[in-house]
């Protein structure tokens, strides 16, 4: 068996040093943060599809995951939509941008924003509204209490009830309608659609499940 | 033993000493901790989320893996002459070159084999089945290619760049023609129809690598055993291409 040679001092020296240097380098720099970045222009869904090699389903989420790094806070919605739509074309049965559009990017304090958001779903939902009603149910929800649109509101409950067609669609969902027009706050509209969801078996993510459960116990408190 | 089996052998050797199981192992804990990982940054469809990044992880690493591996054995063969005495042995060629062929197809299958199983803490018996038989009729594609530019080119460097530029060309080639076909400028112009044709001249000559091994199968269920058939079959007949261009160019070797 061959026998190591023995290592001058000074190479194990510069070793050290420069590892340490490395460490002290990125321990003096704060980490990246995207919060404070702006959201790039979206490319074509054709362009992901070419730099994913095949790989959509992946792309989609790992869209999603990108989106999810940036501050809401002067976020360009206009961007954020291309870019979310991008994600859908990629994999059209996933929920993931339905999701994050009716639940994390449509509450955003500003309206036109928030606004952006939800006609994304509702644009979302007309393509496939027998897959999509639960975020469209969601977004009537926002328009009724958080942008105060009733009108809005109203058009997205009676496109779930106009335009859905399978008998999997419950029919508190199909409902929807007179339920927005009922005078009841948002927690109450909140738990009746968590509850329907959760009955009708739909929320089987345990992220998903602790997403909606955290979001009910903030409403909770904003209310009281 | 017939000598085919032999040199298959002595490659699925090669690789076992080589250290390619350890490889495929810390390929998998890579993609196992990258799963962990994304469980906690997921919102929803944890398990999706999962299954489609660590599906597309473990295919490139089974990928890269087989055309490294084939083509510095196969480059390593040549540079100790011991490829010039094997050629002088009174065996045939076309049993020496398949024989190699389907040791690096079997590592191949192995590594296949390996690298679907975790996928089934995540997605149903068929599909992961479906998903595995693709990847290892993929890496035997991959195999072969490798081995071929490493037979032609005689230099690692080239070799596994053209390995390489083949299959992201067989992976992207659909999009490519997408894009094409999509052109926003002149589409009417004789550039745009140029540049069309070429595309998809181009596309003639490549295997359809982005239909095969696909994750929406993991995802979503298995596809039609007809589509998965012709998805097999595709990359069946590729294969049988290039190994008879490999044969070919072996055949006119001199020692």
């Amino acid at each position: 068996m061959q026998r190591a040679r023995r290592v001058p001092a000074w190479v194990l020296g510069l070793l050290a040093a420069s590892l340490a240097a490395q460490i002290a380098w990125h321990a003096g720099h704060a980490p990246l943060s995207r919060a404070r970045e702006s959201l790039p222009p979206a490319p074509r869904p054709e362009v992901l599809q070419l730099a994913d090699l095949g790989e959509d389903p992946a792309a989609a989420r790992l869209v999603m995951l990108y989106l999810q790094g940036f501050d809401l806070r002067g976020l360009d919605y206009h961007r954020l939509t291309a870019w979310l739509r991008d994600a859908l074309a990629l994999d059209p049965r996933s929920a993931y941008p339905l999701f994050a559009a009716a639940r994390v990017f449509a509450e955003t304090p500003d309206p036109a924003a928030s606004r952006l958001a939800l006609e994304f779903v509702y644009e979302a939902f007309t393509h496939d509204p027998d897959r999509r009603w639960p975020w469209l149910a969601q977004a009537a929800l926002l328009a009724k209490h958080r942008l105060k649109d009733l009108p809005l509101a109203r058009r997205y409950a009676a496109a779930i009830r106009q335009q859905t067609r399978s008998p999997d669609v419950p029919a508190w969902a199909r409902e929807m309608e007179a339920f927005v027009l009922e005078d009841m706050n948002e927690l109450e509209a909140a738990k009746i659609v968590l509850g329907g969801l959760l009955e009708h078996g739909d929320l089987k993510d345990p992220n998903e499940r602790r997403f909606l459960e955290r979001r009910l116990r903030q409403l909770e408190k904003r209310v009281k | 033993m017939p000598p085919a089996t032999g040199f298959a052998r002595l490659v699925l050797i090669e690789a076992r000493r080589g250290g390619l199981p350890w490889l495929a192992a810390a390929c998998l804990a890579a993609g196992l901790g990258l799963a962990a990982f994304l469980s906690q940054v997921a919102l929803i469809e944890t398990r999706e989320l999962q299954l489609a990044i660590v599906a597309a992880w473990l295919r490139a690493c089974a990928v890269f893996l087989v055309a490294a591996f084939v083509a510095t054995r196969t480059l390593r063969e040549i540079d100790d002459k011991a490829l010039e005495l094997l050629l002088a042995l009174p065996l045939g060629r076309p049993a020496q070159y398949l024989g190699r062929l389907a040791g690096c197809a079997l590592c191949g299958a192995a590594l296949a084999a390996a690298f679907a199983l975790p996928l089934l803490l995540w997605a149903a018996p068929g599909a992961v089945l479906a998903w595995g038989f693709s990847l290892a009729c993929e890496t035997a594609l991959v195999a072969a290619v490798a081995l071929f530019f490493a037979m032609t080119l005689v230099q690692p460097v080239p070799a596994i760049a053209a390995t390489a530029g083949l299959y992201l060309l067989g992976r992207s080639i659909a999009a490519l023609q997408a894009l094409a076909a999509g052109s926003p400028a002149g589409e009417d112009s004789l550039a745009a129809h140029l540049a069309r044709a070429a595309v998809g001249a181009v596309g003639f000559l490549l295997p359809r690598l982005d239909e095969a091994t696909r994750s929406e199968w993991l995802l979503y269920g298995a596809p039609p055993a007809a589509a998965y058939a012709a998805v097999i079959a595709s990359l069946v007949l590729y294969l049988g291409v290039v190994a008879a261009a490999g044969l070919f160019d072996f055949a006119r070797k001199e020692v």
